[in-house]
């Protein structure tokens, strides 16, 4: 029996209100108490120093590779890496060998997540193979578990499909995630289209490939009355577009990846292939947008878009590497670093983003943290500084762009389904 | 002689004026060497260069490989063909290769933009780019510079247009970085679906009338169209390519005055330039050659012999 006291936590719950210094007891997978001064035998007591407690924090967008890439991670080091980062359930994206595109496939990584402290969730491909050709058996799927559908790394440019697609998901309320892009707008890209990319000679992505799309998107959202979520929002025309879509009512949201809100494609001048993603790092002008859209609620979550890849993988000229970085483990410092601490939103708002709002797009349940819930907890050191060090990730790949750097604001661990992982 | 405040020659963005002025001048020296009987001076004896091309590219190969041969190097070439280096694994163990075989110069062309950067980085070598990608080409810049000098007398304050596919060229950044250095004005003219994205933010003026861009110029660079992009995503057929933008001498008599004609070569007569120009008494093609293993000869040995 698993059975701790967390003394002195700074509580901070958006779905409660909650707002205050208390201690936590919990046993098993629930809270059995909270308050001031308790002290239950047979609890193992940790002082966490006011330390923030938060409802257990939600990545709606991750790469686990598994099955098909384990060399880059697996479902188990992925984990272990959310953890490490503060959270306690990760959606995993279905761009696997095979491709989470049929029941057994989702039932495959429920089976290989059953008994870890994160919480892990399929996403199922919107068509077979992702091929973006054939729809997926989406009753089937939903059925297995799936909590959302999507084909990311690709779009679904098909708009018969999209069509489709937006219809059956609206038959389960579960959201249609798209990785919006116009292939033609795309071909061969490797970042950014700036005075950046005409420096480096680099070839270009243009913001036009994700805005024309989520435009379309949402027009066809409106047509059928569908749930649509827009993955890694980089632009501020996809962020005015959304906010459009918004205000008229329609169910429209979107996620934002640290990185977007972090960094600018003038980072490229490196040729680091640690700052080559998809979508691309983009100019100062979007950044801002990202945190605006975060400030305004045109942005729901922050999600990682947590993209494993191999050392021999990504040391390669620029061109040829892999898109993506690997971003659990220091989602919370930057998210502190950037948001809070420059005030774009308040800690309970910040809170909304990495937990209750991604939970609530996936269908996921609501977590409250008062006696008789579940206990499922995210543990915050928000005035921490620590020094970014790839080195000590729980990731099986490095490719962060943030090694060396210095954040404020630490994820400490977690408490989920009886475990604790913890810093100490 | 002073040195180089550069390492290697990656490319002309950033490097400053005076490195630019001393590998011109230093040129005109070696220029009087391929004027002599015997073409050859022990400048690189002992030093060993490779010459390695990850893309095909006979002329610049040849020019460097004449240039590292009248300095006395002992010259290694090595060429890939560019399919078998798609996988980065290929760069990365050659890197390591080039280290194990303690190597003075390497003289590097690929196809990925930024491949000189990544490999000087993981190199002890010293680092000439021979072009990378759509990114620069340094010392074919070096020479079109040099051969506008000796035309005009000096860079500082003369027109120049670079005609063409801009986006795509690394001879165009090349260019518009070393002439900007040397107080040239820089101008662009192409089709606005071959010029960069916001290109006029380095300090160039960008036409889509070709009459228009002859007319500010003293020089004009005339860039080589692709013919296997002919009718691709940026432009609609050579056919209207040559109507539209290509260097006419109709075009240039229009002009009523000379203008110095530049072009990197190999010249598709008839689409960018016509035969007539190219041939005609302004074009100075020919000399550029001759400057290329001249302007490659100052650069082997200002690199190589530059004290760390
Ligand atoms: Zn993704």
């Amino acid at each position: 029996m698993a059975s701790f006291v967390f003394k002195n936590a700074h509580i901070v719950d958006p779905v409660t209100g909650l707002d205050a210094v208390k201690d936590v007891h919990v046993i098993d997978e629930h809270i059995e108490n909270i308050g001031e001064n308790i002290s239950a035998s047979g609890a193992e007591e940790i002082d966490l120093g006011g330390a923030h407690v938060v409802p257990g924090l939600c990545d709606m967008h991750v790469h686990f590779r598994e099955p098909g890439f384990e060399h880059k991670e697996d479902i188990r080091s992925g984990a272990a890496s959310a953890a490490a980062g503060g959270f306690t359930a990760a959606a995993c994206m279905p761009n696997t060998d095979p491709v989470i595109d049929t029941a057994s496939v989702v039932s495959f990584i429920y089976d290989k997540a059953r008994g870890l402290a994160v919480d892990v969730y399929p996403i199922a491909a919107i068509t077979k193979g992702r091929k973006g050709e054939a729809i997926a058996p989406m009753v089937e799927l939903r059925e297995a578990g799936a909590v959302g559908f999507s084909d990311d790394g690709s779009p679904v440019y098909n708009t018969k499909i999209l069509r489709t697609a937006l219809e059956y998901g609206s038959m389960f309320n579960v959201p249609i995630i798209q990785h919006a892009e116009d292939p033609h707008l795309f071909t061969g890209g490797a970042m950014n289209e700036s005075i950046v990319s005409t420096e480096l000679g680099l070839p270009p992505i243009s913001r036009l490939s994700e805005d024309a799309v989520v435009m379309r998107d949402i027009m066809f959202t409106e047509y059928v009355n569908g749930r649509y979520h827009l993955a890694h929002m980089s632009t501020s025309g996809s962020a005015e577009a959304v906010r459009g879509a918004k205000a008229r009512g329609l169910n429209v949201t979107s996620e934002v990846a640290p990185h977007h809100f972090s960094l600018t494609d003038e980072e490229v001048r490196s040729y680091d292939t640690n700052v080559k993603m998809n979508p691309p790092l983009r100019r100062m002008e979007d950044v801002i947008a990202m945190k605006e859209a975060l400030k305004d609620g045109t942005a729901d979550a922050i999600a990682t878009d947590h993209a494993p890849h191999a050392g021999f993988e990504k040391e390669v000229e620029f061109t040829y590497a892999p898109f993506g970085i690997i971003g659990l483990e220091t989602a919370v410092g930057l998210s502190i670093t950037e948001l809070l601490l420059e005030n774009w939103l308040t800690l309970p708002q910040l809170i909304e983003k990495l937990s209750t709002n991604p939970r609530r797009i996936l269908g996921l349940p609501e977590i409250r943290i008062e006696a008789g819930a579940k206990a499922n907890l995210s543990f915050l050191d928000i005035a921490r500084q620590w020094t970014v060090d790839v080195n000590t990730f729980k990731s099986k790949s490095r490719n962060s762009p943030y090694n060396g750097r210095t954040l404020t604001g630490k994820a400490l661990g977690i408490y989920n389904n009886g475990q604790l992982i913890l810093e100490r | 002689m002073s040195s180089l405040s550069i390492q290697h020659l990656l490319g002309l963005q950033n490097v400053p004026k005076e490195d630019i002025t001393l590998i011109l001048d230093s040129t005109d020296s070696f220029l009087e060497i391929l004027d002599r009987p015997i073409k050859k001076v022990p400048t690189l004896q002992g030093k060993t260069v490779v010459n390695l091309f990850f893309e095909n590219s006979t002329r610049t190969r040849i020019s460097f490989e004449l240039a590292e041969r009248r300095l006395s190097a002992d010259v290694v070439n090595f060429a890939a063909a560019s399919s078998s280096v798609k996988k980065g694994e290929t760069l990365l163990d050659t890197a390591r290769n080039i280290e194990a075989m303690k190597v003075d110069i390497v003289v590097m062309r690929h196809s990925a933009a930024g491949a000189g950067h990544f490999l000087s980085e993981r190199c002890t070598s010293k680092f000439i780019n021979a072009g990378d990608g759509a990114h620069e080409h340094p010392t074919q810049a070096l020479l079109d510079m040099c051969t506008i000098r000796q035309k005009h007398g000096t860079l500082e304050g003369l027109n120049v247009s670079i005609i063409g596919d801009i986006a795509h060229s690394r001879v165009a950044r090349s260019n518009i970085y070393g002439l900007l250095s040397m107080g040239a004005n820089v101008a662009v003219c192409g089709p606005p679906s071959m010029i960069p994205y916001d290109l006029e933010q380095l300090g160039v003026r960008v036409f889509s009338d070709v009459d228009a861009a002859l007319d500010f110029s003293d020089v004009i660079n005339v860039l080589r169209i692709q013919l296997e992009r002919d009718a691709g995503a940026d432009f609609p057929s050579l056919r209207e390519y040559h109507n539209a933008f290509g260097v006419t001498r109709r075009r240039l008599d229009k002009l009523g005055r000379e203008i110095t004609v530049l072009h990197p070569g190999p010249i598709n007569r008839g689409v960018e330039i016509e035969s007539e120009v190219a041939d005609g008494p302004y074009s100075v093609i020919l000399p550029q050659v001759t400057n290329g293993v001249a302007i490659r000869m100052a650069v082997l040995y200002l690199i190589g012999t530059r004290a760390e």
